[in-house]
């Protein structure tokens, strides 16, 4: 049977993490569906239909579908389900706000953030902060997944699917957007990043995060954190990563003054190569790195950063 | 208005785990075990509410096996007024869990439900949106804000791209992130005061539930071992391994 791949969007284009998604369903089955629900989404929609492997995207659009707000999207998935052996979705914060709500509303237990897709009924996921991993058989007639996208690549760009639309459901008149206070940056997201530099503890105040900055620009990176960076107040949430947060694995990701934690190295250790300065030589982090520098970061990173221009 | 706030007995998150010889899970048995460390916030959230005068009273509820009554009394010794315990054999799965919960919002008719967003063991993050779906309720997940005003919820969520405002209906579900607020100690006369009170004990057939698991573990293995590398003297020898050995930069 065909597989429903609910779309990450912002109505104008879609999200990375929905071709993610599509790999995941790729390897599912043949036949993918893509969902596309939103307010004035004709553009996301269209950006879903150049997805390599979707057959068709199904466009529903309703002022009430603008915010993805659980109460009104659950409803629709729900309503498509029945034409699908499963429906996949990124586990991104949307994913997991939404998707355990059309898990219940279908009887279904729902699978989290699965990292590989064993047959068609079995996947493999982490749990424990990834200290171990769970293979589990779905008993379930219709198999609801969220996916890690680190796990699978982005799905190619060069398809035609084309466009249906569906019908919207009503508002369910239960909650309201209030607006949002999203970071903006120039510079890659941290999730999708070929390299990641992140900061810690170790880096003492938030004014101390232009220095990884600079070393970001120089190499195209995304700026990361750990959580008790992020905690103290250093940077925003959103630059979290480990278990609870963000969960990342660049080419090479670069581990300033941060400890290593079970809980962050839980969201960074499957990066290809990884980089630790630490001034504590004991640090369990150095345990994960492929490449440790024992140094003060106030005196190693304004190094690297000379190092870097002297390269290239 | 009454609150209930579900809490989930697990190993302690500063404990190392270690998976079974036979694959078959985790081992259990003689592990520290604790509260969830995203239950202990929603705990806190229902007691600063109820210091603030939104909320009555504060029932904490767990589903899983009697050892579960010590994280209840960890609840009650913070400032919860009482316990309810479904004991089940086996720990339920998250779907099994919110229909229990939601046989007990049936009883309890709570005007607000607070949970963790996530339990550190499963890390499913599935439970308090699967209840809000049962129960047809608003929700509000990985609120680092919250405030109850008189015929709404205000929340603030931790989202991927920074963060969002909601304005929720009442009743609601709200599923809490780590920066809502730093949960409080017990303390001693308080640990002392909750052994007396009130602690109920149920069972998933006296609430109509079928708690028969979906998924079937087929194994739990240790992850693949990272080993680690090799140190570097200066920054021009880790830019030179990056460009020339990893190949990265």
């Amino acid at each position: 049977m065909a597989i429903l791949v609910i779309g990450e969007h912002d109505n104008s284009e879609l999200k990375p993490s929905t071709l993610n998604a599509v790999t995941a369903a790729q390897q599912l089955g043949a036949e993918i569906d893509l969902l596309v629900a939103g307010s004035d989404c004709s553009a996301a929609a269209e950006h879903a239909g150049r997805v390599t492997g979707v057959g068709r995207v199904l466009k529903a659009e309703s002022p009430c579908l603008a915010d993805a707000l659980a109460e009104n999207l659950a409803p629709l998935i729900v309503s498509l389900a029945g034409d699908y052996s499963h429906v996949v979705a990124p586990a991104s914060t949307f994913g997991k706000n939404v998707m355990p709500r059309a898990s219940a509303l279908l009887d279904v237990q729902q699978v989290s953030d699965i990292s590989a897709i064993e047959s068609e009924d079995t996947f493999t996921r982490p749990i424990y902060a990834g200290n171990a991993m769970a293979t589990v058989r779905s008993k379930d007639p219709i198999k609801l997944i969220t996916v890690r996208t680190t796990a699978f690549e982005a799905a190619t760009e060069d398809g035609s699917a084309s466009i249906e639309e569906v019908t919207a459901v009503d508002d369910s008149g239960l909650s309201r957007f209030a607006g949002e206070e999203l970071t903006r940056s120039e510079r890659p997201e941290l999730t999708t990043a070929d390299i990641v530099i992140s900061g810690g503890r170790g880096m003492q105040s938030g004014d101390n995060f232009p220095m990884l900055e600079r070393i970001a620009d120089k190499l195209g990176a995304a700026v990361g954190a750990s959580r008790a960076a992020v905690d103290a107040g250093y940077v925003p949430n959103d630059y979290q990563v480990g278990q609870t947060g963000k969960v990342v694995a660049p080419d090479l990701y670069i581990a300033v003054g941060i400890s290593g934690a079970i809980q962050h190295l839980a969201g960074m250790k499957d990066s290809k190569v990884i980089v630790a300065i630490n001034k504590d030589e004991e640090a369990p982090i150095f345990q994960v790195a492929d490449y440790g520098w024992v140094a003060d970061l106030f005196e190693a990173v304004p190094q690297l950063e000379e190092a870097l221009d002297e390269a290239s | 208005m009454k609150v209930l706030v579900p809490v989930k007995r697990v190993i302690d998150a500063n404990i190392k785990v270690r998976v079974k010889s036979d694959q078959s899970g985790v081992e259990l048995n003689n592990v520290k075990m604790a509260m969830n460390p995203f239950c202990e916030i929603a705990v806190e959230e229902a007691i600063r509410l109820k210091e603030s005068g939104s909320v009555e009273e504060i029932i904490v509820v767990a589903a899983g096996p009697a050892q579960s009554q010590e994280t209840l009394r960890t609840g009650l010794a913070m400032g919860a007024d009482r316990a309810i315990l479904i004991e089940t054999d086996e720990p339920p799965e998250p779907l099994a869990v919110a229909k229990l919960l939601k046989a007990v919002v049936d009883r309890e008719n709570p005007g607000l439900v607070i949970l963790g967003k996530q339990a550190i063991d499963g890390d499913n993050n599935q439970t308090g949106q699967m209840l809000a779906a049962l129960l047809g309720w608003s929700i509000g997940t990985f609120v680092s804000k919250l405030a109850v005003e008189a015929d709404m919820i205000k929340v603030t969520r931790e989202v991927d791209g920074g963060l969002e405002n909601l304005e929720l209906v009442r009743p609601s579900v709200v599923t809490v992130d780590l920066r809502l607020n730093e949960p409080r100690y017990a303390s001693l006369p308080n640990i002392m005061k909750a052994k007396k009170k009130p602690l109920d004990t149920l069972n998933p057939e006296e609430l109509g539930v079928d708690i028969s698991a979906r998924l079937e573990i087929v194994s739990v293995v240790e992850p693949p071992a990272r080993s680690a590398g090799v140190k570097v003297e200066s920054a021009a020898e880790l830019v030179d391994k990056l460009k020339n050995e990893a190949k990265v930069i």
